[in-house]
């Protein structure tokens, strides 16, 4: 099974791996070709999740900074900053961003692209080209998404919905072309891991023993795979509409909008699970290596990503409670929605049963990891009532659902992120950061996310509608205390960006496993050499996340 | 997909991708990875098959009206044609496993003329329709079909035939590079068929959009 070293070298990447026959010097990936070149066209798992890294920070500083000014609108009643068709542009591109830029790609396409050959022992994913492929398709889609808003921008939100997308006069078409060229980039990266994980597992590790970060990414994939063409299609539809009037969502020539609805919760609804799936794989890493315990219920961890995955393309109906379904459809959809919750659950219970009684290293990762599990409990439990259709028809487009997806979908993702930032960075970059300012920072963002968001719940709750420009006096104080939280958001996130900056250039050396973990990546240096692993293809005997009981303390030493 | 790399003037065997374990593991992943890449395609369309049950639940009387308006003899030739078609890549497939470079590209080569006459006549029907003004949306102005409802049959039947062609179009391009690389390179052979069946795969998929596109337009 472990290919010569003959075959190594003249492999897939000879351009990559300019010590043919010298099989003495193995350069980390970060030093093995230092020109523009050997970046731009490299096909290194490792160099194209960090392109990646690089593109989803770019685009989250760039949504960033469109949450801010429209929470700087809303601080006040009336005009504050900026006028009513800024406001809109405002927060359609800050949706559109988020989503389709930023957290779709985030951690699948960043750290997953890192980790996951890592994690299987494995060379590279399985087709190196397709993945640098991939990352091009993405910035293509980003280039004609952002061409599309520099020129003019759109006001549709970035539900897209017919039939007022298919009339408003502003650029609509480009930026969807955007999207659906993206769509590929997320079907390529989806396909790659499902073949990856299927065909190049190192010896000794069967299906259950997967890491669990990697069953979370096999899921995720599957959906990014099984739901993607479908919007695809969709979006096509809606520029077809847009451009050419072809009818298919427009009541007036017989169209019909909740078709459009239908078809694109059908994508966007499962999208929510690329989304925190992922987020949910790094936190079971995590739990594990921070709490120096086996990870409880590895089969129940595992099989719930599974569960979440196909019980996620049932549930798109929740969303159109409101559109004229019947009490039946609206109930059935409303159950299947809640069985979400009970596979979350799963995962919830054992990450807490994996801290019981653990020796717990409190590092910034970890913090994350508290934050992480207050925003899936209550994101989750809000979800839990916005399923129920009596709840849902008072709280529809209200704020309540803009704090809820906020809580469950960004701020579970971001906290995955942020974890992932943290935990891999070592593994990375072979530096260390400096851990108090991790804790700080970490401190301030979960502070300060719910600073924004539980007012939001509230003034959901009160009433006040999304997307609306202007609001009553009675609504101002809450959307003032949202804007300072989300300042304080913002603040955590400069932080972030100078301590690991800082730590890119003069971080003192991490060593190989920093961490201590048991994870299979971490057998690797740190970084890792071009082709990840110096010698023959290892194997693993043991389970992954295998520690001991903490109370006899034998953990394995830092190297 | 790399499998498909090789250099110049190598033997019949692919060459391994360094990062493989073996040449077996790397058809499984060739082979997997297209299966995948079918089953999305799948989706694509299936989409459009939502939005054609959908219509039809709405408008039943205008879609079988309009339906009837499609011209059968020319929607039952190509029909023959692309399936004939599939055959002959699927005999292309065959063929690569022996080692007979000459029929691959032959059989190909009949793929890619039955695949251009498909699209010839299917360029009529497009002209036909276009002539009688049955355009989707706000171009329609079909006389003879004033039924509400019939503008979203064509515009479905547009998209779909459309899709499906482009799809053709693409597919003739993967034939036309393989029947290429048998008359060029010969090296086709036992060990070394997988692009070729891959090809295949494809162009059987879009033989099977079609036969579920045929009879939903043309048929019911």
């Amino acid at each position: 099974m472990t290919p010569s070293n003959s075959t190594t070298a003249e492999g897939a990447l000879p351009a990559q791996d300019p010590h043919h026959g010298d099989h003495h010097a193995h350069p980390s990936y970060l030093v093995d070709g230092t020109t523009i070149k050997s970046w731009l066209l490299t096909v290194d798992h490792k160099r194209i999740g960090l392109m990646y890294l690089g593109a989803v920070l770019f685009f989250f500083l760039i949504g960033g900074i469109f949450a801010m000014s429209i929470r700087l609108e809303l601080l006040t009643p009336g005009p504050t900053v900026m006028d009513a068709m800024t406001y809109n542009r405002a927060f359609t591109l800050h949706g559109i961003i988020m989503i389709f830029l930023f957290m779709i790609p985030a951690i699948p396409a960043a750290f997953g692209n890192f980790v996951l050959p890592l994690m299987l022992g494995a060379k590279d994913v399985a087709f190196p080209k397709l993945n640098l492929a991939s990352f091009y398709i993405y910035m293509t889609g980003a280039l004609f998404a952002v061409w599309g808003m520099l020129n003019g921008g759109l006001d549709t939100g970035w539900t897209f919905y017919a039939p007022y997308s298919t009339h408003t006069t502003t650029t609509v078409a480009p930026v969807l072309f955007g999207a659906f060229i993206i769509g590929f980039s997320s079907i390529a990266t989806g396909l790659n891991f499902i073949v990856t994980v299927h065909t190049m597992r190192a010896p000794g590790i069967t299906w259950f023993k997967l890491p669990l970060f990697v069953w979370a990414a096999y899921a995720t994939s599957c959906i990014q795979v099984l739901a993607t063409p479908v919007i695809g299609l969709l979006m096509l539809l809606v520029i077809g509409e847009n451009l050419f009037n072809i009818g298919m969502f427009d009541p007036a020539r017989g169209g019909d909008p909740v078709l459009f609805q239908h078809l694109f919760w059908f994508y966007s609804h499962p999208a929510v699970y690329i989304m925190v799936l992922p987020s949910f794989g790094v936190m079971s890493e995590i739990v594990a290596t921070y709490s120096r315990k086996n990870i409880f219920g590895y089969r129940a961890v595992a099989y719930s990503s599974i569960g979440i995955a196909f019980v996620g393309f049932f549930a798109w109906g929740h969303h159109m409670f409101v559109s004229g379904q019947s009490t039946f459809d609206a109930g059935v959809f409303g159950v299947l929605t809640m069985l979400v919750g009970v596979f979350t659950a799963i995962k919830v219970f054992n990450w807490v049963g994996t801290v019981y009684k653990g020796a717990v290293d409190f590092k910034t990762p970890f913090a994350y990891f508290c934050g992480f599990l207050f925003f899936t409990v209550f994101g989750g439990m809000t979800g839990i009532a916005l399923g129920t259709t009596s709840l849902d028809i008072p709280w529809h487009d209200t704020y309540f659902v803009v704090a809820h997806f906020h809580f469950i979908m960004v701020g579970a993702t971001i906290m995955g992120f942020l974890a992932a930032l943290h935990y891999w960075f070592p593994k990375m970059f072979g530096r260390m950061y400096h851990e108090g300012w991790g804790l700080v920072s970490a401190a301030l963002i979960i502070l300060g996310f719910n600073a924004t968001f539980i007012p939001q719940f509230l003034l959901g709750n009160a009433g006040m509608p999304r997307r609306y420009y202007d609001y009553p006096e009675r609504f101002q104080a809450l959307n003032v205390a949202s804007t300072a939280g989300a300042s304080l958001l913002a603040f955590g996130f400069i932080i972030i960006a100078i301590y690991l900056t800082h730590a890119l250039v003069y971080g003192r050396a991490s060593g190989k496993n920093p961490w201590r973990s048991k994870g299979y990546e971490w057998t690797s240096e740190s970084p890792p050499p071009t082709h990840n692993f110096v010698g023959p293809q290892p194997t693993y005997p043991e389970e992954p996340h295998f520690y001991v009981d903490p109370k006899k303390a034998e953990v394995p030493d830092a190297v | 997909m790399q499998s498909s790399a090789h250099p110049a003037g190598a033997g019949p065997v692919p060459r391994l991708a360094g990062h493989f374990a073996s040449l077996e593991v790397q058809n499984h992943a060739a082979r997997l990875g297209m299966w995948l890449f079918l089953s999305t395609e799948v989706l694509l369309f299936a989409g459009l098959f939502a939005c054609y049950a959908c219509y039809r639940f709405l408008f039943p009387e205008a879609f079988a009206e309009a339906s009837r308006s499609l011209d059968l003899v020319m929607g039952t030739v190509n029909t023959v044609v692309l399936i004939t078609s599939s055959l002959t890549a699927a005999l292309a497939v065959h063929y690569a496993k022996e080692g007979k470079n000459n029929l691959v590209a032959l059989m190909f080569t009949l793929t890619l003329v039955m695949a251009a006459a498909f699209l010839v006549i299917k360029g009529f029907e497009y002209s036909h329709k276009i002539h009688d003004g049955a355009l989707p949306g706000k171009y329609y102005h079909y006389a003879k079909i004033q039924t509400a409802g019939a503008p979203i049959f064509y515009t479905v039947y547009f998209m779909a035939t459309g899709l499906h062609a482009f799809h053709v179009t693409i597919g003739m391009g993967v034939l036309l590079w393989l029947t290429i690389r048998a008359v060029r390179q010969k090296n086709f052979g036992p060990n070394n068929y997988v692009a070729v069946e891959l090809g295949s795969m494809y162009w059987h998929l879009v033989d099977l959009v079609w036969i579920f596109l045929f009879p939903l337009l043309y048929l019911i």
